[in-house]
């Protein structure tokens, strides 16, 4: 269902030079499937999930889910991509301090269809076991329930594809498991395919699929 | 927050300075006198002005009574030259009366005031004066209010007048408002109590010399250090202030005036009579002018007491007119110089202190005007930075919403309403706190005392005259209330405001902004 080919992105330097960090010859996923993105620090893994996200445009190449380009698609257009097929986990959580727990699991409804369903948004919240903060800003809340409240509120809008960076890099191996463990439950259950980015070794090794990106990407090859 | 904070900061500072800009225009302004001639002595014009409508500069000369019972209606002249008249046999009594009638034997007035004429009177001779006829302005005279001034009351101007001068003279921008009382009441013409010697003062007098009513005041002669008069006044009422200068000076009855020493031109010889003399001359005054009986007008005192000084014994310093017809009061001044001779002239106080305020008070109201606008510019540019340095944290929040699935557009309304909601709130904040600045009982008190403009939670600033001198726009700013300006300024400001975040959410880099 997604599918890169010949993916290239580089970074303009403040000198002016030009840092390579993504040529992806290709690149798939296949519906409803969950895998992990290994890597180095610094080796692009953060930049292709915004790429394939449409957070930011890729120089050349293809980026296709579900048989759409993406690349092609106007800024307007990959704002309603990503609010209809995308669910994203930050690596920093991003959650907005001025809004409770459940308003910022609803906020990504609210952009992707102009309106929102409390029910769902509480039935995630209770599913990340935060019912009972549902009203609670994000300062108020621990890192970890800070972070569930980030995998509620990437799943809220029924994505296609949840895109997890490095969803467990601040928070104890307890809840690193019940994190993971949630949202691999929750992309089976509703057919959402996973790309997950972590460092972990004890999670990935739960994976059927861990690619290296270095594997996959030319730059790593050349450059390193 | 902080930049309602910061709106609603700059908008108290903006309808304070627009306060104060509207009292001190309300308070120096063409606030009406509620007449609209001064009579009064040849001599400066401005001088007369000063003296009778502000108790200022030095004190002018004064005119005879008789003119002024030019500017009155045939009742009240005769009552007043029969009075003299009568009073004349009075005095007549104690030295010459047998001697008068025996030498004109009674054959009516012009013998006896022929002879009065060689001992009482000066030039004057009522035989002369044709005692039934109106006063020759009076039928365009609305209201003639005679003031005599002269004396001082520590540094305040005391005003010798009539009860009429609040009575029936109202204030105010335009002159609506009747002369109230914080304690006390007006003083009469004649009281059974205080006999002619009842007297107000204006409320700054009261709160700095601490009166209260019932309390005796003497006046001093000339000026704030001359001599003393013996003759003491009864405190028998304190005005409201009324921002006029009238809160500044202290009011007696004029008939008290006149009989304190030095007052009268030609002191009578014998300052009482008896009641068993005097009564038995009114009735041999009635022989010869068949007067009204004296006590038939309910103010004056009943036969016995202190006589009022007769006409010729009295001066004033000026008349307060109002003409019947603003018309009329136009060709006055001419007319009255003409009739005159030289004895007293006629001024349109309006036209004099328009002059005065041409060169004193607009390049203070001016100043004014250019800090209001300063204060203005200075908020909106305040809030403008404040709502820059909120940028940062918002271009995260804006990346948040955007990698969310947010459009740009969808982003900018947001924000746009934001600041316009945040500029709005805190403005009506800033108008709120402004005006309960304004409400404190502390500061309306100070201000109405000291101005006599009442303020309070709902007085809006006045429209600012002085804009309708713009081209254009001038006729439209010039007559709203400047607040009612600053709503769509302020929402103006607030989408300006608005739309610099905005504009940058419009354009913000959404990965670069969301760090990881
Ligand atoms: N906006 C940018 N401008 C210039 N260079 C950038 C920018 N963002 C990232 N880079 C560089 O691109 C490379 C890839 O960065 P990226 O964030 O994708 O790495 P990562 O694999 O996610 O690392 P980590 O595991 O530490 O999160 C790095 O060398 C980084 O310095
Ligand atoms: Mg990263």
């Amino acid at each position: 269902m997604l599918q890169l080919e010949n993916l290239k992105k580089s970074y303009r330097e403040p000198d002016g030079g030009i840092l390579p960090v993504l040529d992806v010859p290709n690149f798939a996923v296949v519906e409803g499937e969950q895998m992990v993105l290994l890597g180095r620090s610094g080796c692009g893994k953060t930049t292709l999930l915004h790429v394939i996200a449409g957070l930011s445009r890729a120089d050349t190449g293809l980026i296709k889910l579900d048989g759409y380009d993406i690349s092609g698609l106007s800024e307007a257009g990959r704002d309603r991509y990503r609010a209809a097929k995308l669910g994203y986990v930050f690596q920093t959580f991003n959650l907005l301090a001025g809004f409770s727990a459940l308003e910022n699991v609803q906020l990504g409804m609210t952009f992707a269809r102009g309106k929102y369903q409390v029910a769902r948004a509480k039935e995630l919240l209770d599913r990340v076991g935060l019912s009972d903060r549902a009203h609670h800003k994000p300062n108020a809340l621990s890192v970890g329930q800070q972070q569930r409240v980030a995998v509620a509120r990437a799943l809220a809008n029924q994505p296609r594809l949840l895109l997890a960076d490095e969803p467990t890099a601040n928070v104890d191996p307890a809840n690193q498991q019940n994190t993971i463990d949630l949202i691999r439950q929750t992309c089976s259950d509703e057919k959402i395919a996973l790309i997950l980015v972590t460092h972990a070794t004890e999670v990935s090794d739960q994976f059927d699929r861990v690619d290296r990106l270095e594997e996959i990407n030319q730059v790593g090859v050349t450059s390193h | 927050m902080l930049t309602a904070l910061s709106m609603a900061l700059g908008v108290m500072l903006v309808v304070l300075v627009l306060a104060i800009h509207g009292v001190v225009a309300e308070s120096f302004g063409t606030w009406n006198l509620g007449y609209n001639l001064i009579v009064g002595a040849k001599g400066g014009s401005l001088q007369l002005t000063l003296n009778s409508v502000y108790y200022l500069s030095r004190p002018v000369e004064n005119i005879s009574y008789e003119y002024y019972l030019e500017f009155v209606g045939a009742e009240e002249r005769s009552r007043a030259l029969q009075h003299s008249i009568r009073s004349h046999i009075h005095d007549a009594q104690w030295d010459t009366i047998e001697a008068t009638m025996s030498a004109f034997p009674g054959d009516g007035l012009g013998s006896l005031a022929g002879a009065l004429a060689t001992d009482t009177l000066r030039a004057q001779d009522y035989s002369e004066l044709d005692l039934d006829r109106g006063g020759k302005f009076g039928q365009f005279t609305a209201l003639a209010i005679p003031l005599c001034l002269g004396d001082y009351y520590g540094q305040f101007r005391v005003v010798g007048t009539t009860p009429d001068l609040f009575g029936k003279l109202t204030y105010g921008p335009s002159a609506d408002r009747p002369y109230e009382f914080t304690a006390g009441r007006n003083f009469k013409h004649w009281d059974e109590e205080h006999s002619y010697f009842e007297a107000v003062v204006g409320s700054t007098v009261a709160r700095e010399k601490k009166l209260s009513v019932g309390d005796e005041i003497a006046s001093t002669h000339g000026d704030p250090e001359g001599e003393g008069h013996g003759q003491k006044f009864t405190l028998v009422g304190i005005l409201k202030p009324t921002g006029t200068p009238n809160d500044r000076a202290v009011f007696i009855n004029m008939e008290g005036f006149y009989l304190m020493e030095d007052h009268a031109l030609d002191p009578p010889k014998e300052d009482e009579a008896s009641a068993e003399d005097a009564s038995g001359f009114a009735g041999m005054a009635g022989g010869f002018v068949e007067p009204e009986p004296e006590d038939e007008h309910d103010d004056e005192p009943p036969t016995g007491e202190k006589e009022r000084l007769p006409v010729e014994q009295r001066q004033v310093t000026a008349i307060l007119l109002r003409t019947v017809n603003p018309m009329v009061a136009v060709g006055m001044p001419r007319t009255i110089a003409r009739d005159a001779q030289g004895r007293a002239q006629c001024v349109m106080p309006i036209r004099e202190i328009n002059g005065l305020f041409v060169i004193f008070v607009s390049p203070i109201q001016r100043a004014l005007l250019g800090i209001t606008a300063l204060v203005c510019l200075v908020s909106g540019i305040s809030i403008l930075v404040s709502i820059y340095n909120s940028m940062s944290d918002r271009k995260h929040e804006i990346a948040v919403m955007r990698a969310l699935g947010a459009s740009r557009g969808t982003v900018m309304t947001v924000i746009l309403l934001e600041s316009v909601l945040l500029s709005v709130g805190g403005g009506a904040l800033g108008w709120i706190g402004a005006h309960s600045v304004m409400a404190l009982p502390a500061v309306s008190h100070a201000v109405e005392g000291r101005t006599g403009v009442p303020i309070g939670f709902l007085s809006f600033a006045p429209p600012i005259e002085t804009l309708i001198e713009y081209p254009i726009i001038g006729p439209i700013i010039g007559n709203i209330p400047p607040e009612l300006m600053l709503i769509p300024a302020l929402i103006a400001l607030a989408v300006a405001v608005g739309f610099l975040p905005a504009m940058a959410a419009y354009r913000t880099d959404v990965a670069k902004s969301l760090g990881s």
